[in-house]
């Protein structure tokens, strides 16, 4: 009885090691809960349809992508606990996350303890994440990416000269925002007739925005969290303001638009990613997500993004996905084409591709060309 | 200029409306009810289910918000002030449970609503905008303020000219004389809260609707304004929390206009401060002696 057994465990074995050897492991730490849930969400969807996409596409030969979703709660300790788990338990090649910022900078540091790579697809703080080590890298823009490319594009399409500033003085977001706001329209040559400043508490912003308006600025560049951006643009329209507004990136979310209405409707905010651009790799993306049914936004197409340059990563190490492997092919990612446009790294582990401009226009965010 | 005059006077006017309840029951009872801003969060989101949810009109669903707050005023004496009246502690006693309700309202409108920001349809006032000199007025502003002063002024009047308010002005002066001369002391301090709990709440739901934004923690930001208000008007007095809620809409719009908004609060507080110190009682407060 053994021998007619032993060759077929063996040949089981072998085919089940093979199969390890190929599917290189995903780890994803996602926000599916808290409140930063919807935008978890969306990179699921991304992540999910890409790993797909890769897979059919044959572009790894025999190797194939296999994701491992866990939901690091929109919290630091829980965030933790996921890459934990994802290092030792899942033995994951790479992980793809965490969602915020803030919880990257608690999580982050025990990837880059444990040397495996982190590839970040919605962490826009400006410090604090890639620097934390040479494992961590990110396909995100960050805030001082952005805006200036806002700024730019939106003075091109405007010709705007004057400015009116306002920005809430007491959280780190909107604050460096701001700075990043100041000296992009100082580069554009745009004078700022007059900076206000507000805190996350306030409800009544027409002290503020009467003392901008008195001044008569050619554009309001705002700086402030989704829950008050509503609050003052719509206090800005009732005061007769009918100019443009320019927004950081807490304007960049659908509950701006939903809470402010009419009242939103043409303001600009910057994008890392341009949703009508007629780029191949954007159009195959949008036909991805149309064949799935899905809506994409911003957070969709920075996920999907995300699992293609680990892809090509792979590709460049040689067909090999080790943690050192993929690390050592993120390193040799150029110019490859994405949803998001041509990506590379910057030496420092950021991402490096064009932003875009949107506006809001029929309550939705449409790109301005 | 003229602009900052019409922003500082709509504030102001919802500020004093959010005083005059809260300096009521002071005046009735000697107790900071620390739940007043609860009540008037809880008011707000009241109407916003009746006009959100149910499509209810704003001149309906503002009368019964009112009245729902008024009710939950009868609530709030019920369950924390009523069952330590008497006691020699009820001041202080009554000033903590008051913080509790207030913290269980909180949580309450937290669990229903979440902790999002949320807001009244679009169009639940009707808004035009008009020209005033060089100054923009809307319909709602205008409609705000006009709410405002027609409840304090019918509220002044109850006060005044009623049975029920010489009732509330006798246990204010002196409960136990009231008692004696056949005043129903708890139905009167009752009453006193459903009217402060009634006009809390109506500036719970102006105010949302003048900022387009509710959470279950706005009370925080107009607790400590609406306090001020009192103090400098003059602890218990009803014309004092309306000419200081003026005041301090106007200080605070200029303050943001010309120096910032950091010093938002210093100034408030420093005027008030200043007040005090020339005027103990307050601008319109009745001398302390009464109390000897």
């Amino acid at each position: 009885m053994h021998r007619f057994h032993e060759p077929l465990i063996f040949a089981l074995a072998a085919s089940f090691a093979a199969y390890g050897a190929d599917a290189v492991k995903v780890g994803a730490a996602l926000s599916m809960t808290g409140p930063a849930a919807v935008y978890g969400t969306a990179q699921k969807n991304g992540i999910q349809a890409a790993v797909e996409d890769v897979n059919k596409g044959g572009s790894l030969k025999s190797v194939r992508l296999e994701a491992v979703f866990d939901d690091d709660g929109s919290k630091k300790e829980q965030g933790i606990n996921v890459f934990q788990k994802f290092i030792n338990q899942t033995r994951a090649s790479v992980i793809i996350g965490p969602t915020l910022s803030t919880t990257a900078t608690a999580a982050d540091p025990i990837a880059q303890q444990s040397k495996v790579p982190v590839l970040a697809i919605s962490n826009t703080a400006p410090t604090g994440i890639t620097d934390i080590g040479d494992y961590i890298w990110r396909d995100s823009l960050t805030e001082g990416q952005v805006i200036p490319g806002a700024v730019k594009k939106a003075r091109a399409r405007l010709g705007f000269k004057t400015a009116g500033v306002l920005y809430g003085n007491d959280d780190v977001f909107t604050k460096a925002g701001y700075d990043v706001m100041k000296k992009a329209l100082d580069n554009e040559g745009v004078q700022i007739l007059e900076t206000q400043t507000f805190a996350k508490p306030d409800r009544d912003f027409n002290a503020q925005l009467t003392a901008l308006k008195s001044k008569n600025p050619d554009i309001l560049v705002i700086s402030a969290l989704a829950d008050n951006a509503a609050s003052i643009v719509t206090q800005a329209r009732q005061l007769g303001y009918t100019g443009p507004v320019l927004g950081g990136n807490g304007f960049n979310s659908p509950a701006f638009i939903k809470n402010a209405g009419s009242a939103a409707e043409g303001v600009l905010v910057g994008t890392a990613w341009n949703s009508s651009s007629q780029d191949p790799a954007n159009q195959a993306f949008l036909k991805s997500m149309r064949d799935r049914g899905i809506s994409p936004d911003q957070f969709t197409a920075q996920a999907y993004a995300g699992v293609l340059i680990i892809a090509e990563a792979i590709k460049q190490a040689g067909m090999k996905g080790s943690r050192e492997d993929i690390k050592a092919g993120f390193a040799k990612v150029r110019d490859l084409p994405t949803p998001l446009g041509k990506f590379s790294f910057t030496p420092a582990r950021d991402a490096l591709h064009e932003p875009s401009v949107q506006q809001v226009k029929g309550g939705k965010f449409e790109i301005l060309q | 200029m003229g602009q900052q005059a019409i922003n500082g006077i709509f504030l102001g006017s919802i500020y004093a409306l959010f005083a005059v309840g809260y300096t009521l029951v002071f005046g009735v009872l000697d107790i900071i009810n620390l739940a007043h801003q609860a009540v008037f969060m809880l008011g707000a989101f009241f109407a916003l289910v009746l006009v959100g949810t149910l499509h209810v009109s704003i001149a309906v669903a503002l009368p019964i918000a009112v009245l729902f707050s008024g009710a939950l005023g009868i609530l709030l004496d019920r369950i924390a002030f009523r069952p330590l009246r008497g006691r020699a502690d009820s001041n202080l006693a009554g000033l903590i449970t008051s913080i509790a309700v207030a913290t269980l309202f909180e949580a309450i409108a937290l669990q229903l609503f979440g902790p999002d920001t949320s807001r009244f349809p679009f169009g639940t006032f009707p808004e035009r905008r008009l020209q005033v000199g060089a100054a923009v007025v809307s319909t709602l502003q205008l409609g705000i303020v006009a709410i405002s002063v027609v409840l304090m002024v019918i509220l002044t009047y109850l006060l005044r000219r009623t049975r029920l308010g010489r009732q509330i002005r006798a246990v204010a002066e002196s409960p136990r004389a009231a008692r004696i001369l056949g005043i129903d002391v708890d139905r009167v301090i009752a009453a006193s809260f459903f009217i402060s709990s009634a006009l809390g709440g109506a500036a719970g739901v102006l105010f949302a609707l003048a900022f387009n934004s509710l959470s279950p923690d706005v009370g925080r930001s107009v607790e400590l304004k609406g306090l001020a208000v009192i103090i400098l008007g003059g602890m218990g007095s009803v014309p004092g929390a309306v000419l200081a809620g003026f005041a301090i809409g106007l200080i605070e719009v200029f303050t943001v206009a010309y120096l910032g908004s950091s010093y938002r609060d210093a100034v408030s507080f420093a005027v008030l401060f200043s007040v005090l110190l020339i005027r103990p009682r307050g601008l319109l407060g009745r001398a302390a002696l009464r109390e000897a």
